[in-house]
Parts: structure tokens; C-alpha cells; sequence
């Protein structure tokens, strides 16, 4: 209960997140115009969205992967490369914690990537009277 | 064991019984014991004082009454000090000082606040402190109450804050009285338990001793850097007579100036931000005042330097083009002077930890970057408890209050600024302002993702509650972590009372009862407080909106439930990943599910307006109207709202 140390572990990851993404790696909206050159499995989202659910996913990146500047980055809609998502989720370099493919297989994942190939668009900030 | 037939005819009778009994089992070796006095307590359905006259009554008569006991003069004390309020769960061993603040001191300046658990009242002190600048008092029972409240005052020393607590204490042991639980409820040395996290504390045995600690204790207290002070209200001291001769005197209350950084500190710290060529400005718990932040912003304005802002205050306004705290990483890789102003964990602002089965660090500076210190925190370090955070090699140390220091620190950067100079910060400025722009766009595009989702998104919510209350004078009363800092990304903070911080010492329960202490302070000055409310947090004392009901204290709270300890959900999660061995179960023992809570019910029976759960974006705006005209009518209200996790 007491979170002293989950605050620094936020921050912490929030910037690890922040720079994976700002930097040498793939921003999330640019990955989206690359994922059709990547081999990507035949997923189905409806068991995706499950999986995303049961096993701890939308903890950190929200149940419709929206991300968090605290836990995790954004991953839907438009999520990275198939290839790329698979790599970082076996084996991270930053804060996330390791989904092997003894707890997640490699099917599972296909399914997770296709539920997250599956969110909507929102509607932009313009749009919104409220983000004005 | 033999067993009393017959109990005493009265109260007395009993008491002596059960002295006697008691000395008996003092004297005689147990087995040899033919009293069990607990074996002839009164049971619950007895009165204990049975409505008949005493048929031994002393040969002295008895004082029934007196004019004005000590604790009279304790109030009087309490009202010099200038204490609004007395935050209190009722307790025995502080009975005459409360019944002088209600009866003698005519309940007002300080007013009694009734509240149902001492955490709750601590905390309510720390929430009222952060907006009016000054403690009310805690009254609590010096063993169980104060045990009570022991976490709550770990919160606000760690945020230094001043928080002022009178404890009762039953010193004397041939005046405890066992009907009353007198002897587990009195103790050698109170404050003891407390004594690591309070920043001065007493047991004054006389009237005079008590004022001029309380005085002490109340400089101590305000004095930067801040935090909670302990004194010892004697139950003998507080209920017997004022002598006839007594010459009581209050002493004379002057607060200390915080102190300055020395000139020849501020005049280098000076000198080697004009000459860098990317000052930054970290601040966490700088600013006391709102002349603090017009300070600081004068100071960043000067250099045309960054600021990081690690919300410990509102420290600095968060549309200002030099706002660059959602720019972390970046501005710090980019510093070659970083000057940490009252910089709490200033380590962790240049560094990244990586919580994997071997920590490691690694800095994000660069490794010539020349840094700044100027902190109180320099000034008070205790040892036990480890709030000091890691240490950070500075260049240059000033132990003082930042914003004291600002003042000639401002003065001597304009001195040093030559008008080619000048040119060069105002590119440096034009640059930060269009990274703001953009971190701010970045932060409204962000918001849209999951925007009609059930359950609600943080993002969403807090667009929502804003849509509604940006025409009034609002008070943001509570803690933004867990809901990903997004007031502080897509609100426009200005003023100094329209963001209190953190909890400090990160204990839970804090958010709920210090958000009604910020209202409390909020009333009188007419503005609109609004609370982000977690779900967990409310769990740990939710009477506190009975108290909020009560007195009614105006405030919307609008829950982030996620329905978990989430943060500790997501630690069990990380777990389980680590260990290879199932990853479907971190939600034992960290999620309410099964049956999920219903807090507006919870609510609306502590006499609080509620609603929810709310799960449905679209109805989040009509329920913030329909609370929001409660609150406008003076009374708390709460919407429950069912939310994503972050």
C-alpha cells in the first residue's frame, strides 16, 4: 500500500519509456506505416482482448492501450511492428517487466497484437471542444 | 477460579475493590490470590454509576466545581497562536480541553471539527496547512490516538509541512482511574513513538511551562523547512484549578525569517548561471507563498531558463513557455548549470534507476554539468528514517530557504546579464516556448486516446471535469500521481492554492482527509475546491466524509476508481513476470473485484451527495453539473467514477 518506491519506479519508467521511444527505437505512429512490411501472425482480437485483460497488459498500458506517462507508453491504435513489439516484449531494456513465451505464446501475442491492431481512432484534440 | 458473588454497591466501593484487589495481587504470590477484581467489573447492561447516594461519603466534602482549570488557559494559548481549528476524534484524556475549546472559548478561532479517526485528523492539518500557509491543532489521546495518527504525521514531516498536535497523557499514576482505561491509555514518554518524525515536541508539567512551549513549539513548527510539532497536555495540568495567585503569562509569538543564502553563495550561483549556456531550474518544494512563484517565474524569466517542476508545491505556472516539466529528459541532457531549488530528490531528477533483478543507475546529465543546491534540507536531517533521499554532489551548496533567497539572487543575475547577453537568452527563450507549445499539443492529442471508453479515461475525466469548473475560482485539493499528473499537463495552474503537492511520506489515506482539510481552508475564502479521489485511498478512513457532511465543508471529489491498489497490482505484476511462473494472479490480495464497492452509497450514508458508478463517458458531464450545484450550496459532494487504471 505504501508506494514510496512505486512513485520512483513511475518516473523512472516514464523516462526509460519516453526515451526508448524518443529516441533510437520506433514512435508508435510511425511504426504504423512500416507494420505492413513486417511479418506479421494472423491474430484473433476478440481472444487478444482477453489476454490483454487476464495477464496484466492494460495495467500499465491501459485497456485500450492508451498508455500512461506514468506506467507505459501508448501501443494502440497503430501499435509498433509485430517483430518489434515480440523482440521488446521477450526480452525489454527498459522497465517493463519480461512476458516469455513460457507465460505468453507466441499465438497469444498475435492475438494481443490483434486486438490492438483493432482500436479505434479517436477523434482528434482539435475536434474536442473540451481539449481546447 | 473463585468468582465474587456480590459487586459493590457504588462506584467508589467498586473502585476501592478493585484497588484493593489490585494491591493484594501485588503483595501476595498469585496462587495464593483470592480476588480476581476483573472478575467483578460492572457488566456492559450495569450503569456505572448507579443513581444512588453514596452511603460513605468523605469526611471532607468534595470541590464539585471550579471556575477555570488549566485547561482554560490552554485555549487561551491555542487563540494567541491564531489556530482556526481543532481537527479531533473525542478522546478522555484531553476531556477538559475540549469541553474549554467548546464551552470556554465559545467553539470558535479555534472551532472543534469532529472527526472519526486520527489519521484523518492529522491529515485534514497537513491538507489545510499546504493552502493557508499555517497549522491548525490536532487533539489526540497521547497512546491510541496518537498511534492512530502516527502515519499521518509521517506524511507531513516528510512533506514538511507544520502540523501543531496536543496529546492528553495521564502522567500522574495515583490519579488514573481504571474505569476509564486509564492505565493502557497513558504512557512514560508520549511522544516517543513519534519522536523520529516531529520536528520538536515537550511534556510541559506546569501551566507556564505549557505556554512558553506551545509558543516554542508553534516558531518550531513554522520555521523553514516546516514540519509537525508534538506537546503534551498533562490530564492534571489540564483539569485541575488555576491557582488564585497564578501570574500566567503568554509569551510574545515572533516567527523566525527563514533563512537567506550568504552573499558571496548567491552572487557565484549567480555568475555561473548567466554564463551557461543551458541553465536549468529544478523546484519540488519551493514555493510557500504566491510570492514565491512570481519569483521564481521572474528568475526563469531573467535567464530565459527552464524549469523542471517535480510538484511537491505549486511552484511555477504550467502554461509558461518555460515550463518544461513534461520535457524531463531532455532539458536535463541538455543543462550545463542545473540549480535545484528546495529539490527534495534532486538525485532522481538527473538520474533514471532501472528496476530490473540488478538495479542499476545511470545519470541523464551530462557528466560536466556544474549543479546548484540552495534547500533547507541542508539544514535538518534525522537518521532514522531515510526521506533524505540519495545523496547528490553539488558544486555549490546553499542551506536555505530558497525562496527568501530568490530575492538577491534575481538581483545580482540582472546585474550580471549584459545587453549582448540578452540576445542570446531571448533565442534560448523563443526555442523553449515552441517546445512547450508543442509538449502541450502533445499532451491534448494524448488525452483523445480512449476517449469513449467504459471505463472511463483519465485523460477524458479530467477534460470533462475541467469543461466544468474553469470559470471558478478552484483549488485542485489533492494528489495527481496515480492520475498521471493530467491536471498539471492540460490545466492552466496559476495560483498558489490551486495545487497542494503530494503526501509526502507516500503513506494512503492521506488524499481523502487532507483534500477536506484544503476545503476547510478554501471556505472561507470562497473558492471552489475539487478533489481526484482513488478508490484505494478513500478505503483507509472514509468517515472523513461524514466529517466533511458535518461541518459542511464544500468540495467535489471525483473518484478515480480503478478498482485496485494499482500501483501495487502493478508491482505484483512485475513479479510474476520476473519469477517465469504465471502472470494471472497479481490481482490477489490488489484489485476490489468481487463484489466491487459501491462509493456513493458509502457516501450517501455519511450525509454526502453522491453519485455512480458512473462507467459511461457521456454521463460524467451531467453528473459533475448536478454535484456542482451541491457543492455551490456549500456541501461536499462526490462522484464516483469508474476509471481506467492510469
Amino acid at each position: 500500500m505504501k508506494t514510496f518506491r512505486g512513485y520512483r519506479f513511475a518516473v523512472a519508467l516514464a523516462l526509460a519509456i519516453a526515451l526508448y521511444f524518443g529516441s533510437a527505437h520506433v514512435r508508435p505512429m510511425d511504426a504504423a506505416q512500416e507494420s505492413k512490411s513486417s511479418d506479421t501472425p494472423s491474430g484473433n482480437a476478440e481472444n487478444g482482448k482477453k489476454i490483454f485483460n487476464k495477464n496484466g497488459c492494460y495495467e500499465c498500458h491501459g485497456r485500450e492501450g492508451q498508455g500512461s506517462t506514468m506506467t507505459g507508453p501508448r501501443i494502440a491504435p497503430d501499435p509498433v511492428p509485430f517483430d518489434v513489439l515480440s523482440r521488446y516484449l521477450r526480452k525489454p531494456t527498459g522497465e517493463m517487466p519480461p512476458y516469455t513465451a513460457k507465460v505468453i505464446s507466441d499465438q497469444e501475442l498475435a492475438d494481443i497484437y490483434a486486438f490492438l491492431q483493432s482500436r479505434p481512432h479517436p477523434p482528434t484534440a482539435k475536434a474536442s471542444p473540451l481539449l481546447k | 477460579m473463585a468468582k465474587s458473588k456480590k459487586l459493590p454497591a457504588g462506584r467508589r466501593d467498586f473502585l476501592k475493590s478493585v484497588v484493593a484487589g489490585a494491591a493484594t495481587l501485588a503483595a501476595a504470590p498469585a496462587e495464593a490470590s483470592p480476588a480476581q477484581p476483573v472478575e467483578e467489573r460492572p457488566s456492559p447492561a450495569m450503569p456505572l454509576m448507579p443513581p444512588m447516594i453514596e452511603s460513605d461519603p468523605p469526611a471532607d466534602a468534595e470541590v464539585l466545581t471550579l471556575d477555570r482549570s488549566g485547561s482554560d488557559f490552554m485555549v487561551d494559548i491555542i487563540k494567541s497562536l491564531g489556530i482556526e481549528y481543532v481537527c479531533s476524534v473525542a478522546g478522555s484524556s484531553f476531556r477538559a480541553l475540549h469541553e474549554s475549546v467548546i464551552n470556554y472559548g465559545g467553539n470558535k478561532d479555534p472551532e472543534f471539527i469532529s472527526c472519526c479517526h486520527e489519521e484523518s485528523s492529522v491529515a485534514m492539518g497537513h491538507g489545510y496547512a499546504k493552502i493557508e500557509g499555517k497549522p491548525l491543532c490536532i487533539f489526540a489521546h497521547g497512546t491510541v490516538g496518537l498511534q492512530h495518527a502516527a502515519m499521518a504525521i509521517y506524511n507531513a514531516y516528510c512533506d514538511r509541512v507544520p502540523v501543531y498536535i496536543v496529546i492528553g497523557n495521564n502522567l500522574d499514576a495515583t490519579k488514573r482511574d481504571s474505569a476509564y482505561g486509564e492505565w493502557p491509555h497513558s504512557v512514560q514518554d508520549a511522544a516517543a513513538m513519534v519522536r523520529d518524525y516531529v520536528k520538536w515536541d515537550d511534556a510541559p508539567i506546569s501551566l507556564s511551562h505549557f505556554a512558553e512551549s506551545a509558543v516554542r513549539a508553534y516558531k518550531i513548527a513554522m520555521t523553514p523547512p516546516m514540519a509537525p510539532v508534538l506537546l503534551v497536555a498533562d490530564s492534571e495540568l489540564q483539569e485541575n484549578p488555576i491557582p488564585a495567585d497564578a501570574a500566567l503569562h503568554i509569551p510574545k509569538l515572533t516567527l523566525a525569517a527563514p533563512p537567506q543564502g550568504d552573499s558571496g553563495s548567491v552572487a557565484e550561483a549567480a555568475r555561473m548561471l548567466v554564463q551557461a549556456q543551458n541553465p536549468l531550474i529544478v523546484v519540488d518544494r519551493y514555493a510557500r507563498t504566491q510570492a514565491g512563484i512570481d519569483l521564481l517565474v521572474e528568475l526563469a524569466e531573467t535567464l530565459q531558463a527552464p524549469v523542471i517542476d517535480q510538484a511537491g508545491r505549486m511552484n511555477f505556472p504550467t502554461r509558461h513557455p518555460l515550463n518544461q516539466s513534461s520535457r524531463r529528459g531532455a532539458v536535463v541532457a541538455n543543462a550545463d548549470v542545473i540549480m535545484g531549488l528546495e529539490a527534495t530528490d534532486f538525485w532522481n531528477a538527473l538520474n533514471t534507476m532501472h528496476d530490473q533483478v540488478n538495479r542499476t543507475s545511470r545519470p541523464i546529465m551530462k557528466s560536466d554539468a556544474k549543479l546548484i543546491s540552495i534547500t533547507t534540507g541542508d539544514l535538518y536531517t534525522k537518521a532514522n528514517y531515510q526521506d533524505f533521499y540519495r545523496y547528490t554532489g553539488v558544486d555549490l551548496a546553499m542551506a536555505a530557504d530558497a525562496e527568501a533567497t530568490l530575492p538577491s539572487l534575481i538581483e545580482e543575475t540582472k546585474r550580471l546579464i549584459t545587453a549582448d547577453r540578452k540576445q542570446a537568452l531571448k533565442d534560448r527563450g523563443a526555442k523553449l516556448a515552441s517546445a512547450h507549445d508543442r509538449a502541450l499539443e502533445q499532451a491534448r492529442t494524448d488525452a483523445t486516446y480512449a476517449w469513449d471508453a467504459s471505463p472511463v479515461s483519465t485523460g477524458r475525466l479530467c477534460a470533462e471535469v475541467w469543461n466544468q469548473i474553469k470559470n471558478e475560482d478552484w483549488s485542485l485539493v489533492s494528489i495527481l500521481r496515480h492520475f498521471s499528473w493530467w491536471p498539471l499537463r492540460l490545466w492552466p495552474f496559476e495560483k498558489q492554492y490551486q495545487y497542494i503537492g503530494t503526501q509526502g511520506g507516500g503513506g494512503i489515506g492521506y488524499n481523502a482527509p487532507a483534500s477536506i482539510g484544503a476545503a476547510l481552508a478554501n471556505k472561507k475564502h470562497g473558492r471552489f475546491s475539487v478533489s481526484i479521489q482513488d478508490d484505494g485511498d478513500l478505503l483507509f478512513a472514509p468517515a472523513v466524509l461524514w466529517t466533511a457532511a458535518h461541518h459542511r465543508i464544500p468540495i467535489l471529489s471525483v473518484m478515480h476508481n480503478n478498482r485496485a491498489y494499482h500501483e501495487e497490482l502493478m508491482h505484483v505484476q512485475r513479479m510474476a513476470n520476473r519469477h517465469n511462473r504465471g502472470i494471472d494472479r497479481a490481482g490477489i490480495g490488489t484489485t476490489f473485484e468481487d463484489p466491487t464497492m459501491d462509493f456513493a452509497k458509502l457516501a450517501q450514508s455519511m450525509g454526502v451527495y453522491a453519485e455512480g458508478p458512473i462507467t459511461d463517458p457521456n454521463e460524467v458531464a451531467p453528473a459533475l453539473r448536478r454535484a456542482i450545484a451541491v457543492v455551490k450550496r456549500g456541501e461536499p459532494a462526490l462522484l464516483d467514477v469508474v476509471t481506467q487504471p492510469r
